[in-house]
């Protein structure tokens, strides 16, 4: 979000500045690799598909959620269980049919693993080759949004912002789908803030952290990593959970998109040009 | 105006559809590309170089037996088919012995009996399986370095490979490390687990424990020790069973 350098401030209607070329380089190196890391992800999910809390947890401990199939009354069913609760998921998760149309008992379906046919050593390939460019990729993202100010300038959250009035006011705008515009669109408001600042500094960090504390070579030269998260199978359900949230993160994302206008939000993205959109005012008197 | 946008809308929901089923299916086309592939395999290296140079030397984390799993989870081969085998363990292997062989200065036979009345090291460690569970039990043990100083390395050893009395899928069981994880001090023969001789299930009578890789790397049923200096030729030329029929990676400390 550059300023805009012309004499006379942008108004609704102009093209103007809007996302760096390291942000725009960045932004889709990572959309890349997040998705291959998701979708790897759920393929070495499926070689073991329960979570636990703690140090160890394997087939005789109890896990705090699984996914897996049943049969009751002579029909089979998938499902999801997160402590006692268990919701049925026959057809997405636990069973389901495969691109052949067979029957699959692993927890997630092939049109959400890389790759798509069962393979945990591929999926690991895959995993942890792209795990260096997602982790360097923040690295060096990070370090050159300091040096040019991105952070300082555009994620910063100043004290007035802070405010739980002023963030109220922002959840109310957004809740009745009204977008700051004109000038105000220059910057992000509040709750953008948020959302990007807990992904830079919360949960990718989390995602790389939970990740290496999985390596046991890892653990062995640096513990502080594995124990920080209460043990190894502790820090596998963070993990999972960090990635939900990641997931979480990339629906709304989509959903902001495009309520903003996409044509608009990709095009900024792309050539880092952005059109303002119009005062509310100019709108109506233009009506 | 309205009917524009209406088709750059659909346009954008197509091509978002599209671009799901094409990544999916171009993710598998993309992994049968050699070089691509090779490439993503690279990163195997990458792990390697920077774990040893982080911590060459770094010990595995060992645990108090409050901490131990109640029940320890048996992977891979639970027992062996091969009746000499069969006939070692009627006898509690009392006329079993590892052999220690290849690139030495001199060949070793170890009884039992010999391994077990050698400095003994004891470890509480957790082992991490590569499907994601992990199980934290008490290793007992001769460790792998003084044995092959007895044997005496020639200088062109560069691999230890473990040979291991089991089939798995039909094929031979078998492992390798380098010598760096070799002459590591946690680096053991395990005969006991949980203070007590190791079961079948969990490789009696003797298994590898490497405790800062993967449970593949923990070969069981060990029978014969061979020092070379190359992987190539021995079964698949990978280094290991899963390495050979899985395309599992060889370092296996991520």
């Amino acid at each position: 979000m550059n300023e805009q350098t012309a004499s006379t401030p942008p108004k609704g209607g102009d093209l103007v500045k809007r996302h760096r070329l390291s942000t725009r380089l960045w932004h889709w190196t990572n959309a890349v690799t997040l998705l291959v890391m998701l979708m790897s992800g759920l393929m070495i999910f499926n070689a073991h598909p329960r979570l636990y809390w703690g140090e160890y947890g394997a087939n005789y401990d109890a896990p705090w959620l699984k996914i897996s199939s049943a049969r009751m009354g002579g029909k089979e069913f998938g499902y999801l269980q997160i402590g006692s609760a268990r919701i049925e998921t026959t057809g997405v998760l636990g069973l389901w049919q495969d691109q052949d149309g067979r029957t699959q008992r692993r927890a997630f379906p092939y049109w959400l693993t890389v790759p798509s046919r069962y393979s945990l050593a591929g999926a690991r390939i895959w995993h942890l080759a792209f795990a260096w460019v997602l982790a360097v990729g923040l690295l060096l993202y990070l370090l050159w949004s300091l040096v040019n100010r991105h952070i300082a300038r555009d994620i910063h959250i100043t004290r007035a912002e802070w405010r739980p009035s002023h963030i109220w006011h922002d959840v109310k705008e957004h809740a009745r789908l009204r977008f700051p515009t004109g000038v105000a669109a220059l910057k992000y408001n509040v709750l953008q803030k948020l959302a990007y600042a807990g992904v830079l500094f919360g949960l990718l960090p989390l995602m790389i952290l939970t990740g290496l504390a999985l390596s046991p070579g890892t653990d062995a030269w640096f513990p502080f990593v594995t124990e920080v998260f209460g043990g190894r199978q502790s820090a596998r359900s963070v993990h999972f959970i960090c990635a939900a949230l990641l997931v979480a993160f990339f629906l709304v994302h989509m959903a902001m998109v495009l309520l903003a206008g996409p044509f608009n939000e990709v095009r900024s993205m792309i050539t880092g040009r952005y059109r303002l959109p119009k005062e509310k005012t100019v709108t109506e008197n233009a009506a | 105006m309205s009917r524009l946008i209406l088709s750059r809308r659909t346009l954008i929901r197509g091509s978002a559809a599209g671009a799901g089923s094409l990544m999916l299916s171009g993710c598998d086309k993309l992994f049968e590309n050699p070089t691509f592939r090779h490439t993503l395999e690279g990163a195997e290296d990458l792990h390697k170089i920077t774990q040893r140079a982080l911590g060459r030397h770094a010990l595995a984390r060992e645990f108090t037996e409050a901490d131990m799993s109640p029940r320890f989870r048996a992977n891979g081969s639970r027992e062996v088919a091969d009746p000499v085998y069969r006939q070692h363990l009627a006898q509690h292997f009392a006329q079993w012995s590892l052999r220690v062989e290849g690139l030495v200065e001199k060949p070793l036979t170890l009884p039992l009996d010999m391994l077990k009345s050698m400095p003994q090291r004891t470890q509480i460690t957790r082992h991490d399986c590569v499907e994601g569970w992990s199980a934290i039990g008490k290793w007992t043990g001769p460790r792998l370095g003084p044995i092959l100083n007895i044997a005496g390395l020639k200088p062109q050893a560069k691999y230890i490979v473990f040979h291991c009395a089991d089939l798995y899928h039909g094929r031979p069981y078998y492992e390798s490390i380098d010598l760096v994880d070799a002459f590591h001090p946690q680096t053991i023969l395990a005969w006991a687990m949980n203070g007590k001789p190791l079961e079948q299930a969990h490789g009696a009578p003797l298994r590898l424990r490497v405790e800062r890789q993967l449970g593949y790397k923990h070969a069981k049923f060990v029978t014969r020790i061979e020092a070379v200096s190359s992987l190539d030729g021995i079964y698949g030329g990978k280094g290991g069973y899963w390495e050979d029929n899985g395309t599992y990676a060889w370092y296996a400390g991520i």
